[in-house]
């Protein structure tokens, strides 16, 4: 099912949640809807559902506008961030809920219906659990009773509110990977809510960035990491290195194809931000070039993968994040102390509108 | 998880009792506690079956063979079985739309509701008196139309209507607003309409607070004495009903009698409190076992 969010605002009050906001889904794809909470990530999702109302603007489903319609004429399936599951029901008796409370005409008989009940336990790996109560069961496997339970309808469009929110580290990665996995098998077009960047980067097709009730960046994941439209989705999708201040003319990346481009440390001129990734950021032990940052080493933390690498910048003070290969460590022997100097391999600069 | 702890310093070792009392004090409470519980509870409700039964067992069932007895325990049952059913559906009502729904004056709402509790029952019963009463508000013309209200039954199920409309409100209204209402929009979102969501979902969920509060309710509505009092004029064998009767009897110095109707209500009472804590504990248990569900 196709979506179009047209023009859509709504107020809590005087708090406006959603601030003309539109957005186009084509049919099949798995869109995550990312920001940080109170951005208005959920409150859209609900308007898409119908479980709210928009002050302004249209919702359209398959070029039919819905926005006046009730829930039940959506063909919607809706996941909770806290399952809401019918706690007095069975995994059996919650996955088939939907298809019970159709009308008479409509509802499958009794063993349509335990067929159809099993088919999606099984698709969500639960078929031994049928008999338990949600209380029974973990939250993982509560979430997947859930979505059990929304595909039971067969909805056009699936809506996941923040599904792996609850869930520790560990289940909500593999869940996410079997959510993908599901997703490419059924193709029904699904909105994933999220905070977790990783999630949205990992899950879907197109990643959609919002803050404040609007919409930053629309993107494939690739996009919106390595384009970042706006300060704000560079903040907010992975670590970032700020600098304030205008670069140079004459060291900035134009006069300098190579990568050798300096970073600012004028801060006078607060017109300008540069973001760097910690990881392009290059060091090196010696200077190669004036327009290196020179900066003594503060921490180092190596643990994980990959070793992160705190600086004080000697000029400006400034605090900068480094990450590196564990080779690239070993060769640099850093300890702390040690006065190194920063080169970034990519940059961005944004332009602040003067205030 | 032991409370005693040992502390050792300068090598002495004091056994020190941190949430226990001295047995001396422990055994003190426990002794005020049970004396107290037996002054003002105990003998009085061994008292109430021992006047019943001083006659034997034929003199108390011969108190019930009185058709004024009879009558009285009709009407208090009629009352409740009027007032309990009709509170327990406004119960219902209000605490679905206090805990589902968002509207202006919703405190109010439920500061209204808990009015019965703070007014003396004997003002209650005047307010209708005064209302439908011959030289009421509504007075003449009811009389009009030939329509008694005040010493007549309509006035008495009024009277325990009024006094009763907290029990089962307000037992609801805190249960259903922690329950908050995801699993109601997941029914709704499962195309369930709105009746079916509340017989299938919020009535499932509900159902040992709803009883305990329809036992609290039906409790206070036997029990009544001083709004129905004031309503109900006092007709033996029409408008007493089991306290009024109990009090009419004793005035009359027919002990037996009446210790034979009080032991009835007493009967009532042990039994609703037995059921009370039977839905008590179900309800304690179905609480604890979902408890996971919202933290995890």
């Amino acid at each position: 099912m196709s979506i179009r969010v047209d023009h859509i605002t709504k107020r809590f009050g005087t708090f406006t949640v959603l601030n003309d906001v539109s957005l186009d889904v084509p049919s099949g794809e798995l869109i995550a809807l990312l920001g940080p909470s109170g951005c208005g990530k959920t409150t859209l999702l609900r308007i898409l559902a119908g479980l709210e109302q928009p002050d302004q603007g249209r919702i359209v489903l398959n070029d039919v506008e819905v926005t006046d319609r009730h829930i039940s004429e959506r063909h919607v399936g809706f996941v909770f961030q806290h399952y809401a599951l019918f706690r007095h029901m069975t995994v059996a008796d919650n996955v088939a809920f939907g298809l019970k409370v159709l009308p008479r005409a409509q509802r499958p008989s009794a063993e349509r219906i335990h067929k159809k009940v099993h088919e999606l336990l099984a698709l969500v790996q639960l078929q031994a659990m049928a008999n338990r109560y949600p209380t029974q069961l973990s939250g993982g496997q509560r979430q997947r009773v859930a979505l059990a339970r929304a595909l039971a309808v067969e909805p056009k469009l699936l809506l996941l509110d923040e599904p792996f929110g609850a869930l520790d580290a560990k289940v909500r990665k593999e869940l996410r990977r079997w959510l993908r996995r599901l997703h490419d098998e059924l193709h029904i077009t699904s909105i994933l809510v999220t905070h977790d960047q990783e999630e949205a980067l990992e899950a879907s097709d197109r990643v959609v960035v919002m803050h404040q009730g609007q919409i930053e960046q629309i993107g494939t994941p690739d996009e919106v990491y390595e384009q970042p439209a706006t300060p704000f989705v560079y903040h907010f999708l992975g670590d970032v290195n700020v600098f304030h201040g205008r670069i140079p003319h004459d060291r900035s990346a134009q006069e300098h194809p190579n990568g050798e481009f300096a970073l600012p440390e004028d801060l006078e001129d607060e017109h300008e931000v540069t973001f760097v990734r910690p990881h392009d950021l290059e060091l090196s032990r010696h200077r190669t070039n004036t327009s290196q940052l020179e900066a003594s080493v503060r921490y180092v933390l190596t643990a994980g993968s990959r070793v992160r690498v705190e600086l004080l910048a000697v000029h400006s003070s400034q605090t900068i994040e480094v990450e590196l290969t564990k080779e690239r460590y070993r060769e640099l022997e850093l300890r702390q102390g040690d006065v190194v100097f920063v080169h970034p391999r990519q940059l961005q600069v944004f332009r602040v509108p003067s205030s | 998880m032991p409370a005693d702890i040992a502390l050792r310093a300068k090598g002495t070792t004091w056994k020190v009792s941190l949430t226990t009392e001295h047995p001396l004090v422990r055994w003190g409470f426990i002794a005020l506690a049970l004396g107290y519980l037996t002054l003002f509870l105990f003998i009085p409700l061994v008292a109430v079956f021992a006047e019943a039964l001083k006659n034997g067992l034929s003199g108390y069932v011969v108190s019930f063979m009185d058709e004024d007895a009879l009558a009285a325990i009709r009407l208090t049952l009629l009352a409740a079985s009027l007032a309990v059913p009709l509170n327990t559906a406004f119960g219902i009502a209000i605490a679905w739309a206090v805990s589902k729904f968002e509207f202006v004056g919703k405190q109010v709402l439920i500061t209204i509701i808990d009015i019965p509790l703070a007014v003396s029952p004997v003002i209650a019963g005047l307010i209708y008196v005064l209302l439908f009463g011959l030289q009421g508000w509504l007075g003449p013309w009811l009389s009009e139309h030939d329509i008694k209200i005040i010493f007549a039954l309509p006035g008495i199920v009024l009277a325990t209507l009024f006094v009763t409309v907290p029990f089962v409100a307000r037992e609801l209204i805190p249960f259903m607003q922690s329950q908050g209402r995801e699993e109601e929009e997941a029914a709704i979102t499962l195309g369930a309409s709105g009746w079916q969501t509340f017989i299938r979902v919020t009535l499932p969920n509900i159902k040992w607070s709803l009883l305990y509060g329809v036992i609290l309710c039906n409790a206070r509505a036997m029990g009544e004495f001083g709004a129905v009092s004031v309503v109900s004029g006092h007709i033996r064998g029409l408008t007493n009903t089991m306290p009024l009767h109990v009090e009419i009897l004793y005035n009359e110095y027919n002990a037996v009698a009446a210790f034979a109707v009080a032991s009835l209500l007493t009967l009532l009472a042990i039994v609703t409190l037995a059921a009370k804590s039977i839905v008590e504990h179900k309800y304690v248990s179905v609480e604890a076992a979902e408890e996971p569900l919202k933290t995890h």
